[in-house]
């Protein structure tokens, strides 16, 4: 049954462009059911703040069912807030109590700088599937899709990794704000089944190295795993580093037989 | 005369649909056969624009990219991979017959026919029946993870509507897979050159220059300029338009402007009425709530729905005993039974809450019960199924399926009317196509389950790479408009004035408050259910609604920053004029025909009542000047292969 929380104070990082000096500004939530999602007790301070004449907090938010990754927000120092496996969209209020005072942020990493308030810049991870986070197969022609037989558990273990949302969760919550566990979830899912065979060291080179490029060097705090609205296993990063130190050898190999 | 042939005779805009010669069998290949090519060294002198970038539009940018045609694509998204197709849960069917049970491209064909009410055109569908064994062919290979039984083959599971299996699955992220998969193609591309893509950036017009689609105009969501953009062809793939109900199940910046847009530049809007409302949403807790969250209708496999027989029953749902309760939909519809399609189940619930029968604290919902699944298949094998769907709606609702009864109600999912497209995919601007949910051709009255993805893929990655092609041959060497016409910059003025507009009004409420206010009318008057006199009501207050949102909106901030209010504005705008055409479209349509409801046409059961005499029929709206005086125009519908039928699911 739904209850009240009173008086919500929220610290709330507003910023008006990439270059200017941001700031924690207050609000208060007089009263809000618990039924409510976070991102509503936001529209109801948004749509509160246009009816006083002032600026609405900006933040990146679509599907509001958790899959489209377009969400992100600090909530308290955790990536997503406090509920594990849950990204902010489906976070609701019934994880707070009264009284609370709730600090938001922006993800905060080099690699997605701020563009307004609570909105950042994540065209890197796009950069990174680019470069190689795809199969080749080009429309038409494709065989029939029962020609390859893929057992069972590679393809549950190829969809637990293809679940990544690509929200930026992993690399917010990293001290080095590194991006290896969004690589490695696309270099598990693409090399570990049957189509992805073909392109399975050259795609894990390119994707690492872009990778390089954007972000920070990971050094196994296991923070983006906690941090995963899709709980992926850190041990697909492990799984990327087999897969590159072979590409090192194998493509070296194909390169001098060239 | 029938009503038909009498608004026949009226057409304004002469439509064309331009539908191959041959059996139904062969249309689409006759049509492969005799279409114009162009070489493909010759590609790369086209320059293609394709707008939204989900199922359709990445689908469709990629393969056109890939024959080596330029292309630009656009997204109000921060990246590709956001578009809301990607919240589809349950699956995609295909006409595979991987399970054996008597499938086929013609089954699939007549049962998308027949769940849309007898109101698509047929050959479009025939198409996509044919195409959709190569849709399952082409994820396949670019890696998406179907579910795959324990011999490694592909898995089915059954779908509303149909008495076959043909639904593929990547476990309930169907969409987030398909999806991946076509960015994934569509990135290679980027990566290769062969697309550049624009993010953050809103569609705001079209521009026709000497009748024929050159470009559209376009604003940067992060600075606010306004620019424009010149193309041999123009794609809409930009969803559709289900969130003028304020409350659905749609993402929160699903909007119809850039369709609607092109249907004040003279694109038709074609049966704007036929919106469909998914019957397994997760019922609405609180009136301060922005969306509505849909459980796949895949849980219908498993699931029972029901309520109790007693309108003051009080016990938890376990307690009540099997006598005491209404599994209507086995009830009444004992060969589909909680499988019956989306408009029929939809209704059904109505009808159960309508009659103080309905379930929760609000009373606004009907039972879906797993208990018989769980005692039948063990908890496992549910969890399998369906874990993650549960799991998203203990977050939601706070309660646990495995334990108690999910609640489900209606709500606003999908929206079948969209801009009036022939054959090809072509609105009647040349040049200009529109792909996926945006234009009307496949569902007829009603979509089935599993074919909304099914269909983007269709035009994209099977229909438009061709159909494109066909047109643009003639144009060889014919340069891209130029962008200094000025129909460009008169387009690029008007938008200025506009969003400038909303800024300068400074009045009290916000563009939320307004959406929310026509969601309310839109859905009391033309949601489930509509009749005349609802209708009317709707018609004069949705224009004085709309006078007030001119006069009174309030939008703060700024035009040269990123401004979500303003972009709200700009959408709750043209989803006010939409509104009223599709009040208008459900009040000319005097019969019921799948999601469209009207209470004075119904059996004595109360089913829906088709007038095939006098509405077998698209309605085309032409804009005329003003959103409250539309002009209709009307293509026939002839059945060839398909026997007009009454739609029974008994």
């Amino acid at each position: 049954m739904s209850n009240h929380l009173e008086n919500i104070t929220l610290r709330i990082w507003r910023q008006a462009g990439p270059q200017a000096k941001g700031h924690f500004e207050e609000y208060r939530i007089d009263s809000i059911t618990d039924e409510a999602s976070f991102l509503e007790m936001l529209d109801i301070l948004n749509d509160n703040l246009v009816h006083e004449g002032k600026e609405a907090v900006v933040f990146d938010h679509d599907c509001r069912e958790g899959i489209c990754g377009t969400c992100s927000l600090m909530i308290d120092g955790q990536a997503h807030g406090p509920q594990r496996g849950t990204a902010t969209c489906q976070l609701h209020m019934r994880k707070f109590k009264s009284g609370d005072t709730i600090t938001i942020e922006p993800w905060r990493a080099s690699a997605f700088p701020i563009i307004k308030d609570l909105m950042v810049d994540r065209s890197a991870f796009d950069r990174i599937i680019e470069s190689g986070g795809f199969i080749t197969a080009e429309t038409g022609g494709a065989p029939d899709a029962n020609l390859i037989p893929i057992p069972k558990p590679i393809a549950d273990a190829a969809m637990d990794s293809a679940e990544c949302i690509g929200c930026g969760a992993c690399v917010a919550a990293c001290p080095n704000g590194a991006a290896n566990l969004f690589t490695a979830a696309k270099v598990a899912h693409l090399n570990r089944l049957p189509q992805g065979q073909a392109e399975r060291y050259s795609r894990v080179e390119a994707m690492v190295e872009t990778m390089d490029e954007h972000f920070g060097s990971c050094t196994n705090h296991g923070e983006c795993e906690a941090a995963c609205p899709k709980e992926i296993s850190i041990d697909v990063i492990a799984l990327m580093h087999k897969d590159y130190r072979k590409a090192k050898f194998a493509n070296r190999k194909d390169l001098a037989r060239q | 005369m029938s009503l038909t042939q009498d608004l026949l005779q009226k057409n304004t805009v002469q439509l064309n649909s331009k539908i191959p010669a041959g059996s139904m069998e062969d249309k689409w290949d006759n049509y492969k056969s005799d279409m114009k090519l162009v070489n493909p060294n010759n590609k790369r002198k086209f320059k293609v624009i394709v707008v939204g970038t989900g199922l359709a539009g990445a689908s469709a940018a990629a393969t056109l990219a890939e024959l080596g045609y330029q292309v630009d694509a656009f997204t109000f998204h921060d990246s590709a991979r956001r578009a809301h197709s990607i919240a589809a849960q349950g699956g995609i069917n295909a006409a595979k017959n991987y399970k054996g049970d008597g499938d086929s491209v013609h089954r699939l064909f007549y049962d998308t026919v027949k769940g849309g009410d007898f109101r698509a055109r047929e050959a479009n569908v025939h198409r996509l029946a044919q195409v959709s064994v190569n849709i399952i062919d082409q994820m396949v290979a670019q890696g998406v993870p179907f579910a795959r039984e324990y011999g490694g083959l592909l898995d089915n599971r059954s779908f509303g509507g149909a008495q076959v299996s043909r639904t593929f699955y990547a476990r309930g992220q169907t969409g987030q897979q398909l999806l991946l998969g076509a960015y994934q193609q569509f990135s290679r591309q980027v990566g290769l050159g062969g697309i550049r893509l624009f993010n953050r950036t809103e569609f705001v017009d079209v521009v026709v220059v000497d009748g024929r689609a050159a470009g559209i105009v376009v604003r940067d969501l992060v600075t606010g300029e306004i620019s424009s953009h010149s193309a041999h062809a123009v794609v809409l793939a930009t969803g559709g338009y289900g969130n003028v109900f304020f409350l659905s199940t749609n993402a929160m910046a699903c909007n119809v402007t850039a369709a609607w847009r092109a249907h004040r530049k003279g694109a038709l809007f074609a049966n704007p009425c036929y919106t469909q409302i998914h019957p397994t949403c997760i019922p609405q807790s609180d009136d301060s709530q922005s969306k509505l969250t849909l459980m796949s209708e895949s849980l219908r496999n498993d699931g029972r729905v029901w309520v109790p027989t007693n309108p003051d029953e009080t016990r938890p749902a376990h307690l009540v005993p099997e006598n005491e309760r209404d599994y209507y939909l086995e009830r009444l519809y004992p060969s589909f039974g909680n499988l019956a399609p989306r408009d029929i189940s939809s209704r059904a619930a109505k009808r159960a809450v309508d009659k103080g029968l309905g379930v929760g604290p609000k009373k606004n919902g009907v039972y879906l019960d797993f208990s018989d699944a769980i005692s039948r298949l063990g908890k496992e094998v549910v969890e399998e199924r369906y874990g993650n769907l549960f799991e998203m709606y203990e977050r939601i609702a706070g309660e646990n399926p495995y334990e108690q009864p999910m609640r489900i109600y209606p709500a606003s999912h999908y929206t079948m009317g969209g801009l009036w497209v022939d054959y090809e995919l072509m609105t009647n601007i040349p040049g200009l196509y529109a792909a996926g949910e945006a234009n009307f051709s496949d569902h007829g009255a009603n979509r089935l389950g599993a074919s909304a993805l099914m269909q983007g893929l269709s035009d994209g990655y099977f229909v438009l790479p061709y159909t494109i092609g066909n047109e643009l041959a003639p144009m060889l060497n014919k340069p891209v408009p130029d962008t200094s016409h000025p129909e460009f910059r008169k387009a690029e003025e008007e938008a200025r004035q506009r969003f400038n507009g909303y800024l300068a009004v400074n009045g009290t409420k916000s563009p939320d408050f307004f959406h929310r206010e026509l969601g309310k009318i839109i859905w009391d008057y033309c949601g489930m259910e509509r009749t005349q006199q609802g209708l009317e009501k709707a018609l004069s207050e949705i224009p004085a609604l709309y006078a007030e949102f001119q006069k009174d909106l309030k939008v703060t901030g700024d035009g040269s920053s990123l401004n979500q209010t303003l972009e709200k504005a700009g959408r709750v705008d043209d989803f006010f004029q939409l509104g009223m055409l599709m009040c208008r479209d459900a009040l000319e349509r005097n019969e019921s025909c799948g999601g469209h409801f009207r209470a004075e046409y119904q059996t004595d059961d109360g089913e829906a009542l088709r007038d095939d005499e006098n509405y077998c029929h698209v309605s085309a709206w032409g804009w005329g000047g003003d959103p409250m005086s539309p002009q209709l125009n009307v293509e026939p519908l002839n059945f060839e292969s398909v026997h007009l039928a009454t739609r029974s699911y008994k």
